[in-house]
């Protein structure tokens, strides 16, 4: 299977409600009511994209196709061209499919520095194991950090992977301060000449100050060692979360400053629409999505690929 | 943003403040108003409309109280509807004599270990003793979590070598042991797996067969947005759930699941997680929950304020 048939199958829920459902809804011929339009709104809501941007399309529906005859091919491509510019944002972000490290920045020299932070439970360290496996595939050297020392046995955890991944990891003792893991998993990847360090987080819910500011302290001394560090700052959404995933969106990218979001656990029904008004309202990308539990379960995002994968056949 | 809601509401009712009779016409603004609180509360869109055509309806049909502006009114039926449809047995039942034997059940990362050693802390403070058994053989350190957790409880843990086992067989043993360990009330944790995945849910069916739980929880993380239907309504067709435990109710969702999840299977909510450390766990109050999903912390004051 090709990535973009990957991607699709992971994505093939999404599609299936989207298309079959839409297809059905906008018979060719009939007239586009508020009715309809209204039962498309609740099909974009239910992709959690949010009140506004599904506002957002169907006005434009309205304005170009309302109260006239169905013209289906026409509807879809106001559809997908709203849904596209909102995803696609300034266009910044370089997505090429053949190259799934594409979308991660680059240290020009010496260790590439990813942070990965997150509320509780949505996937960081499974992600992390996920982005590790792809970059050595690649022919990357990857240092582990495990710099969640709250959760029980997440120490444990990153280990049980770094171990499968055949890669080094620097860890404390449960109760130690992230900030020294993260210092110390710096040092570790100059010394080894590594070419990623990617620092794991403790979960940790966005109105926690305290947490919050722990997260600047590590990015802080993660700068003394590597002063471009860190160059990646993912912020990993579990892809069932709703409207709350703007407010995650917002605090972690006060604290440090996210460059690209990683949309964990969406092989399930949830379809991650939160990205959307993510984009929207704060323009972070996403760059990965989880499609499952296992090492290859990773895919790199692409916009077009997503719209697509809604919306085609 | 609870704000703005709050802010839009008030103005959609003041609308027809002093018109003296609720119609279906000077309400339907406000409705509108009440509908996208909820959906940015993340109910769920059906869940929302049925709920907005309820309450326009009782509103219309009742009759406009002396004692209050129609206005105030209409925010105190739409806070009572969502009470009541919150409402159910928010108890844990748990057997007088015998073993009491529960099963916990959610998808990845719900919080489920963590909630299965709140749930030992609860009962242990109760003065039963509880038992834990580690039913997660996929997630990497799932046992050494619940080991740590255990610990922490003082509460012993059952765990069996992943390699040579499987989450039936650890569950069978380990209600054994704790029957012979003296133990009232046993909690299984199971690993964490998605409603349309049908190996993993044959799996928690077969784990129901053979074990036979009195009580088979769902938690729910209460970020959970428009999918929150479909995952609760998988698991309550595998396995008829007993109750929800909303988790991480902590930061600042407002939690629609909550009324998402009761509405599509009946379930009520029994707990809520607050926090990560194992005290966290708190009684589930249907009308503090309606007052956060409107995005309300008061409702009686934007009363006030209408
Ligand atoms: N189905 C599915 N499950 C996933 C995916 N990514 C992670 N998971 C599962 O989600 C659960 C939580 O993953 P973790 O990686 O431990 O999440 P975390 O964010 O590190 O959690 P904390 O450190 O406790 O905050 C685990 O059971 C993972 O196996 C995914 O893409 N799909
Ligand atoms: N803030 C907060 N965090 C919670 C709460 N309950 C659980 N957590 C956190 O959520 C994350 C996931 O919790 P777990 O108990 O490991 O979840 P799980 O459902 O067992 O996960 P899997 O076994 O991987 O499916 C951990 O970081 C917990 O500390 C809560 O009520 N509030
Ligand atoms: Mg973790
Ligand atoms: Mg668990």
């Amino acid at each position: 299977m090709g990535l973009f048939d990957r991607l699709k199958a992971g994505l093939k829920k999404t599609k299936d409600i989207l298309r079959t459902d839409l297809r059905d809804l906008f018979k060719a011929g009939a007239i586009l009511d508020d009715d309809v339009l209204e039962e498309f709104e609740g099909r974009l809501i239910r992709t959690d994209m949010g009140v506004a941007a599904s506002d957002r399309i169907v006005t434009k529906l309205r304005e170009d196709h309302g109260g006239r005859t169905v013209d289906v091919d026409a509807v879809w491509d106001t559809v997908r061209g709203e849904l596209r510019e909102l995803l696609k944002g300034d266009g910044s972000t370089n997505w090429d499919l053949e190259n799934p490290l594409s979308p991660l920045a680059k240290a020009d020299s010496g260790p590439t520095v990813i942070l990965v932070a997150g509320v509780n439970g949505v996937g960081k360290t499974t992600s992390i194991a996920k982005i590790s496996n792809l970059l050595q595939k690649n022919g990357n050297k990857v240092v582990l950090a495990a710099g969640d020392t709250f959760r029980a046995a997440a120490v444990e955890q990153l280990t049980m992977w770094s171990e499968r991944l055949g890669c080094d990891i620097v860890r404390k003792d449960s109760g130690a301060d992230p900030a020294s893991v993260a210092y110390e998993g710096a040092t570790k990847a100059v010394e080894l000449n590594a070419d990623y360090l990617i620092v794991d987080t403790a979960g940790r819910l966005q109105t926690q100050k305290n947490l919050m500011d722990e997260l600047d302290k590590i990015r802080r001394v993660l700068q003394k060692v590597i002063p471009e560090a860190p160059h990646e700052s993912l912020l990993v959404l579990d892809a069932t979360t709703g409207q709350n995933g703007l407010s995650q969106a917002k605090s972690f990218s006060a604290a440090v400053e996210c460059t690209g979001l990683v949309l964990a656990k969406l092989d399930g029904t949830a379809r991650g629409g939160v990205t959307v008004a993510i984009r929207q309202e704060m323009g972070i990308p996403v760059k990965y999505i989880g499609v499952g539990e296992g090492i290859d379960d990773l895919e790199i995002f692409d916009p077009d690929g997503f719209v697509d994968a809604l919306f085609s056949n | 943003m609870f704000e703005g809601i709050t802010e839009g509401l008030t103005n959609a009712f003041s609308a027809f403040r002093g018109s003296g009779k609720i119609t279906e016409a000077n309400i339907r603004d406000g409705m509108k108003q009440v509908r996208t609180a909820l959906l940015e509360a993340d109910v769920a869109f059906d869940v929302a409309q049925d709920f907005v055509k309820q309450v326009t309806e009782q509103a219309i049909g009742a009759e406009v109280l002396k004692s209050l502006r129609p206005d105030q009114q209409i925010v105190g039926i739409v806070n009572q509807c969502l009470i009541d449809l919150m409402a159910g047995d928010h108890q844990l039942a748990i057997k007088r004599d015998g073993i009491t034997v529960i099963m916990m059940c959610g998808l990845q990362g719900s919080g489920k270990t963590t909630t299965c050693g709140k749930l030992a802390k609860m009962l242990k403070e109760d003065g039963k003793s509880p038992f834990l058994v580690a039913a997660d053989l996929q997630r990497p350190a799932a046992i050494e979590q619940l080991k740590v957790i255990g610990d922490q409880v003082g509460c012993p843990v059952y765990h069996e070598d992943p390699a040579k086992s499987d989450p039936v067989q650890v569950c069978r043993n380990g209600v054994k042991q704790a029957k012979a360990s003296g133990a009232t009330v046993v909690i299984l944790d199971t690993a964490g797996r998605l409603g349309i995945d049908d190996e993993l849910m044959k799996e928690l069916q077969r784990i129901d067969n053979r074990v036979a739980p009195d009580t088979c929880l769902f938690v729910c993380d209460a970020m959970t947005g428009q999918d929150a239907v479909n995952s609760a309504r998988a698991f309550n067709e595998a396995l008829e759930l007993d109750g929800v435990i909303l988790t991480k109710l902590d930061g600042d969702t407002r939690g629609g699941a909550a009324l998402s999840v009761k509405a599509v299977t009946g379930v009520p909510i029994k707990y809520v997680g607050v926090g990560e450390q194992l005290d966290r766990l708190e009684q589930f109050h249907p009308d503090r929950m309606a007052g956060r999903i409107l995005g309300m912390g008061d409702v009686l004051s934007l009363v006030e304020k209408a």
